[in-house]
C-alpha cells in the first residue's frame, strides 16, 4: 500500500501513484488462428493446468465416479469452447448452474469447492472462491429486508460460485408471503443476467430437491447440471477412514483396520448416519482415544510407532458397537 | 461546466471498464467501495446520499458495477460517485473518491459578490441547478 504524507481531498490533484491501474490492461486479444490450423489439445490442458485439479479430485476424493465423469465433461466442453474461440467461433457462455443432490457427508460442499477451482482455471469465473450461505443469509425477517440481503450474498459471490446449501428451505409451500420468494426471484434474474459473474450452485437432499424443483419450474429450467451424489458404500467409507488418518498423520493396525470395518457396517445401519462425515468424527475419536491410552498406559516412553498408530481398541471403545449390541436404535458414533 | 472532483478529476471521464478497473484496484487493496449520488454538486458539498451500504468482502469488481448501475438508473440525472475506504488505521480514511456518472447538461456556478462594511467584498459560488428544488434539478428544461 502506498503511503501519502500529504493530506489530500475533493478537487486536488492526486498523487497518481494511488490510482492508477497496478496492472497493465490484458495483453490484447491473440491473433484469430486461420480456418486450417490446428491445435495441440494437450497443449491446451497444460496450459489450464486442469489435469491437476482433476488428478487431485481423482486422488483425494474417494469413490464418486458419476460425480467425476461430469466434472470431466464439463471441463472437456470449457476446454473446447476455449479453443474454438481462438478460431473465432463463438459460442455464448455455457449455463453452469448446477444442483447437487445427496445424502449428508457424501461430499456436496467438498466437490463444490473444487468445482470454483477448476471453473476459475478454465478462465470460466474470474476468481474462483466460493461463498456458501443458507436461507438465513438469504432471506430477511421483515418487509424490504430480503432484496438487500440476497444481493449483498450476490455481490459477494461475484467473480466465483454462490453454494446454496438446503436451497429448498428457501421456499414454504404453506405461505405464499414467505420472504423466500423474494430471494428466489433475485436470484432467476442474476442466474439469467450474470452467467459470465457467477455460478450457481444448490445443495440439498435428492426428494426435498425434486419437490422443490416441481414448486419453482424456473429455478429448474435455469439449471443445467443436476448431479446426484451417491451413498457411499463400506469399501468406500473404509478407504475414506484410511485416507483421512494418514492425513492426520496415523494409521491403523492391523486388528484395528478389522475394527474400522465393523464399525462402519454398524454405523451405516444407525440414525443420523452422514457418510464421510461420520467416518471423519469416527477418527478423530479414535485420535482422542489413543491420545488417552497413552498418556494413562502404564508404558510412559513411547517411539513413533505407538505415536502414529490406531489399534482396534480405540475404535471398539465407540457405543456405535454396545449400541449394535443392545440393538438400540439410538446409535452414536 | 464540466465539474471534476476527486481522485481523477484531472481525467477524462472513464469508461465501465476503467471504473472496473479501479475498482479491481481497490478490491486488491481490500478496500471496501461504496455507491453515493447527489443533485447538489458544490463541492464543500461533503454529504452526498448513499446508495445502499458499504460493501465489504468483496472480490470481484461486477458487484460494484451493479450496485453503480442499479443507481444510475434510479438516478439518472445526478451525479454518481464511487468511494474506497481504507480501515486499517483504525479509522475510515477515503482512498479513493470519484465520478462515475453526471448530469447531461451542467449548468455551472454562479459567483456572488457580497457587499460587506468597509467595501470588503465576499464571494460564494451557487450552482444554478440548486435554485430548484432537490429532485428537479438537471431535468434538461
Ligand atoms: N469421497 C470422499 N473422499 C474423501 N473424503 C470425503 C469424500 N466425501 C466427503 N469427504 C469428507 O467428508 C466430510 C464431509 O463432506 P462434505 O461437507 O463435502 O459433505 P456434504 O455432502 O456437503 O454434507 P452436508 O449435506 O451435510 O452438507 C468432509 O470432511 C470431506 O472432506
Ligand atoms: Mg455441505
Amino acid at each position: 500500500m502506498s503511503s501519502n504524507s500529504n493530506s489530500r481531498g475533493f478537487g486536488m490533484t492526486a498523487t497518481p501513484k494511488a490510482g492508477q491501474p497496478a496492472e497493465p490492461p490484458a495483453e490484447p486479444a491473440p491473433e484469430l488462428l486461420p480456418a486450417d490450423a490446428q491445435v495441440d489439445l494437450t497443449e491446451v490442458r497444460r496450459e489450464t493446468g486442469i489435469d491437476e485439479v482433476l488428478d487431485s479430485l481423482d486422488r483425494e476424493l474417494v469413490g464418486l465416479s458419476p460425480v467425476k465423469e461430469r466434472i470431466r465433461e464439463v471441463a472437456a466442453l470449457l476446454l473446447v469452447d476455449r479453443t474454438r474461440a481462438r478460431f473465432g467461433i463463438d459460442s455464448p457462455t455455457p449455463n453452469l448452474h448446477m444442483s447437487f443432490t445427496g445424502s449428508p457427508g457424501t461430499g456436496k460442499t467438498t466437490v463444490a469447492i473444487r468445482m470454483a477451482d477448476l471453473l476459475h482455471r478454465l478462465g470460466y469465473l474470474r476468481r474462483g472462491h466460493l461463498v456458501s450461505v443458507t436461507r438465513d443469509d438469504l432471506v430477511g425477517q421483515y418487509v424490504g429486508h430480503t432484496a438487500p440481503k440476497t444481493k449483498e450474498v450476490i455481490k459477494r459471490a461475484m467473480g466465483g460460485v454462490l453454494f446454496i446449501d438446503e436451497a429448498y428451505y428457501l421456499y414454504r409451500q404453506d405461505n405464499e408471503r414467505d420472504y423466500g420468494q423474494e430471494s428466489i426471484e433475485i436470484l432467476l434474474q442474476v442466474m439469467e443476467n450474470n452467467r459470465d459473474d457467477l455460478v450457481v450452485i444448490l445443495a440439498g437432499y435428492a426428494d426435498r430437491m425434486d419437490e422443490f424443483f416441481r414448486s419453482n419450474p424456473g429455478m429448474s429450467s435455469r439449471i443445467a447440471h443436476h448431479i446426484d451424489f451417491p451413498e457411499y458404500t463400506v469399501d468406500e467409507l473404509d478407504q475414506i477412514g484410511r485416507m483421512m488418518a494418514e492425513q492426520l498423520g496415523y494409521r491403523f493396525s492391523e486388528p484395528a483396520l478389522t475394527a474400522l470395518r465393523q464399525y462402519l457396517e454398524h454405523r451405516k445401519r444407525q440414525p443420523r448416519f452422514a457418510n464421510a462425515r461420520s467416518v471423519r468424527n469416527a477418527v478423530e475419536r479414535a485420535r482422542l482415544r489413543q491420545a488417552r491410552r497413552l498418556m494413562d498406559g502404564s508404558a510412559p516412553r513411547v517411539g513413533f510407532d505407538e505415536l502414529t498408530t490406531l489399534e482396534s481398541e480405540d475404535l471398539l471403545a465407540s457405543r456405535v458397537f454396545s449400541a449394535a449390541a443392545e440393538q438400540d436404535t439410538m446409535g452414536n458414533e | 461546466m464540466r465539474i471534476t472532483q476527486g481522485t481523477f478529476s484531472y481525467l477524462p471521464d472513464f469508461t465501465d471498464e476503467e471504473i472496473t478497473a479501479q475498482i479491481e484496484y481497490a478490491l486488491r487493496n481490500n478496500w471496501p467501495l461504496s455507491v453515493e449520488f447527489t443533485d447538489d454538486p458544490h463541492p464543500r458539498n461533503v454529504y452526498w446520499e448513499m446508495w445502499g451500504l458499504p460493501m465489504f468482502d468483496l472480490h470481484d469488481a461486477a458487484g460494484v458495477l451493479m450496485e453503480v448501475n442499479a443507481c444510475r438508473e434510479a438516478y439518472p440525472r445526478h451525479y454518481v460517485k464511487v468511494n474506497a475506504y481504507d480501515a486499517t488505521l483504525g479509522r475510515q480514511s477515503t482512498m479513493l473518491s470519484f465520478i462515475v456518472q453526471r448530469p447531461p447538461d451542467e449548468p455551472g456556478f454562479r459567483l456572488e459578490r457580497q457587499e460587506a462594511a468597509d467595501r470588503q467584498i465576499r464571494y460564494t459560488t451557487h450552482p444554478y441547478a440548486a435554485d430548484r428544488p432537490t429532485g428537479e434539478r438537471y431535468d434538461g428544461s
